[in-house]
């Protein structure tokens, strides 16, 4: 049971950094200027770089001959665990920055906290992935200023992506039964106890930017559970495809 | 005085010394020079869209950073050449107008559609196969941020190659069905990777001055001779057929012999009637336009800082 | 300057502690902290770097390799076209 907990918490996290890690691939030779999209490239790498990582230590504690591909590209829509917010489409550079932004900022505070962990792997993980996120959370929270106090036009597009994808971010701190039994274990974070310092670096950015929180605050969520966007289902079966078209291939 | 200039100006290239940007050089050697490294730098970027259309269905995590690295890896030479582009006195927005509006060429081989994973694996095989003879050859060219971007790009590049030619190998030990992708890959790529080396030595309208100029140091001919021995038999190494029946090692030059290319086809597709040629240049069209509200932002705001505002 | 081009800056990289900078290149970017990234992201993703220093190419200033002989543009002061990418003096050395 307690292993299945811990595959479970692992598991989560790995999508997280899958599904994100995905979106941002899509950017390739899209970006708003080549500096740029080797910039989004970068960080894709980092997220799959951390997915595999993940993924791989979740395949161990599954089963024997398990792998991270097996979990990446065999599991269906309602098995991915990731949240919600990392699954939404990239939309226009706005949209992507500010869903990266809230992100960068939750990965930044959540991974401090995950270094402490009593799991050598995951602590391991957590001090890789902080040097990342630190790099990640400047770019996206500078272009977050750039955008929001750039021309009307930015700023619109950067307003309208927060309202937008404002619903998402409150399923960053909630914890589950999985969540709450590894923080007992003192293996897992306290999501929750780090919204506070999430909320004040969002109002720190958003205040040079200009920018607000939005008006109506109303939040989603259900990742953790299988219950998705549309979006996630497209996304697999596009990620998917081969492995699903090719079951006894080796790749 | 241009004549003195312009005989100093041999001099140093005979004696195999650089060309440096504010040296002095004769307008055809900088317009050559823009046409040649420019187009180069075109290459590399409208490349990045038949790698990157298979990124998101990469059949592996492995796969799939490998080829993230590698597409970043093409932005990145498409940024070198650029930015020695820009040394002979052209803005990058000029070189993206050109290339835009269809003045200045970019690899004619970037214009066929990647139709399953093995084309990844035939492209870094082949492509960068053939863009590796091409570049080694162009590390000693004579003008010197050139040079040092062609430098950089090859220490780079054998990755690519390796990557590619991984992913063919695996297919060819593979299933039937990955092999007979794998081989019906092969048989795509290989007519137009011979074609990246230009037309034959005696049609190529270029090729005396940028020889004389030490721009380039060999010719097209020796190049494709070269890339056809080497690639010959790293096919039969994994078992893949060169489609090409006229293909057959001559005892005598110590080379292979190989069929005629279809110089049809090539010509039609450097004059845009390829399969992806006017999709390559709407993506790239595209994606610069949906960037301007952005760079603009991104400079409107570096106007306030600066005003204190 | 155009809403299209991205002002220009060149970059040094210092391949190891302790190492001379050496001119690695250029990077189109709006701001430094932009310019210090893309340099990072473009000349250091191999792991070829342990500092990197942007600079603005206009505020480079070149010595005129032509000096007597400027029959185009007696540029002093200002880069004429571009900076020439400096090489490395083979002469310093750690002491």
């Amino acid at each position: 049971m307690a292993k299945d907990f811990l595959y479970k918490y692992v598991l989560a996290l790995g999508d997280d950094a899958l599904i994100l890690g995905q979106r941002l691939s899509q950017w390739a030779y899209k970006g708003p200027f080549l500096e740029e999209d080797i910039a989004l490239s970068n960080i894709s790498l980092d997220l799959f770089g951390r997915a595999n990582l993940l993924l791989e230590y979740a395949a161990i504690l599954r089963e024997k001959g398990s792998t991270a591909d097996d979990l990446a590209f065999k599991r269906n829509e309602r098995q991915f665990s990731n949240h919600i917010l990392s699954e939404q489409p990239n939309g226009n550079f706005a949209d992507t920055m500010v869903r990266q932004f809230f992100l960068d900022s939750f990965y930044k505070l959540f991974f401090k906290k995950l270094t402490e962990s009593k799991d050598e792997q995951l602590s391991a993980i957590a001090q890789k992935s902080i040097k990342e996120t630190t790099y990640h959370l400047r770019h996206s929270s500078k272009w977050i200023i750039r955008l929001g106090d750039g021309t009307d036009e930015s700023h619109e597009k950067a307003q309208s992506a927060i309202d937008n994808l404002w619903m998402f971010t409150n399923e960053l701190f909630e914890m589950n039964q999985i969540d709450n039994n590894m923080l007992a274990q003192k293996i897992g974070v306290d999501c929750s106890s780090i919204k506070a310092e999430w909320d004040q670096i969002i109002d720190e950015v958003l205040s040079e930017a200009t920018l607000k929180r939005p008006e109506n605050t109303h939040t989603t969520s259900g990742g953790r559970e299988g219950i998705h966007t549309e979006h996630l289902g497209h996304l697999l079966s596009d990620m998917q495809y081969l492995q699903r078209a090719y079951p006894d291939a080796k790749w | 005085m241009i004549v003195k200039k312009e005989k100093l100006f041999l001099d140093k290239i005979d004696a195999g010394l650089k060309i440096e940007p504010k040296d002095w050089m004769p307008d055809k050697y900088r317009n050559h020079l823009i046409r040649q490294i420019s187009q180069h730098a075109h290459s590399e970027v409208i490349g990045m869209q038949p790698e990157g259309n298979w990124i998101s269905r990469a059949p592996s995590l492995r796969a799939k950073m490998v080829l993230i690295a590698k597409v970043q890896d093409e932005a990145g030479h498409g940024l070198y050449l650029y930015s020695a582009t820009e040394t002979l006195g052209i803005t990058r927005d000029e070189l993206i107008q050109q290339l835009q509006t269809g003045k200045a060429k970019y690899s004619n081989i970037f214009n066929y559609p990647t139709l399953t994973w093995a084309d990844i694996g035939a492209i870094g095989w082949l492509v960068d196969g053939a863009a590796i003879v091409n570049q080694q050859s162009l590390r000693r060219t004579s003008y010197g941020p050139y040079s040092r971007a062609m430098i950089r790009i090859c220490k780079e590049e054998s990755f690519h190659q390796r990557q590619g030619y991984e992913i063919m190998s695996k297919m060819a030990n593979g299933t039937p069905e990955q092999q007979e992708m794998a081989q019906d890959a092969l048989n795509r790529w290989w007519w137009p990777s011979l074609m990246m080396f230009g037309p034959h030595d005696s049609d190529s309208a270029h090729t005396s001055n940028a020889m004389k100029w030490k721009i380039k140091r060999h010719t097209n001919d020796e190049l494709r001779q070269l890339f056809v021995d080497r690639t010959v038999k790293h096919a039969d190494v994994i078992g893949l057929s060169i489609p090409d029946p006229d293909l057959k090692w001559n005892k005598k030059r110590k080379h292979y012999d190989f069929g005629e290319i279809d110089w049809d086809e090539f010509w039609e597709v450097i004059n845009g009637n390829g399969f992806c040629n006017k999709e390559r240049m709407k993506n790239h069209v595209n994606a610069h336009e949906e960037g301007q509200w952005v760079r603009a932002a991104a400079l409107a705001y570096v106007r306030k800082t600066k005003n204190g505002g | 300057m155009s809403a299209n081009q991205l002002p220009l800056w060149e970059v040094f990289i210092q391949p190891k502690t302790g190492a001379p900078f050496q001119h690695a290149g250029n990077v189109h970017a709006v701001d430094k902290e932009m310019a210090l990234q893309n340099a990072r992201d473009l000349y250091t993703r191999r792991m070829e770097g342990t500092c990197v220093w942007v600079v603005k190419a206009e505020d480079i200033v070149s010595s005129n390799p032509e000096d007597n002989e400027s029959f185009f543009d007696p540029a002093d002061d200002k880069v004429y076209r571009y900076p020439a990418f400096f090489k490395v003096s083979k002469k310093v050395k750690e002491l």
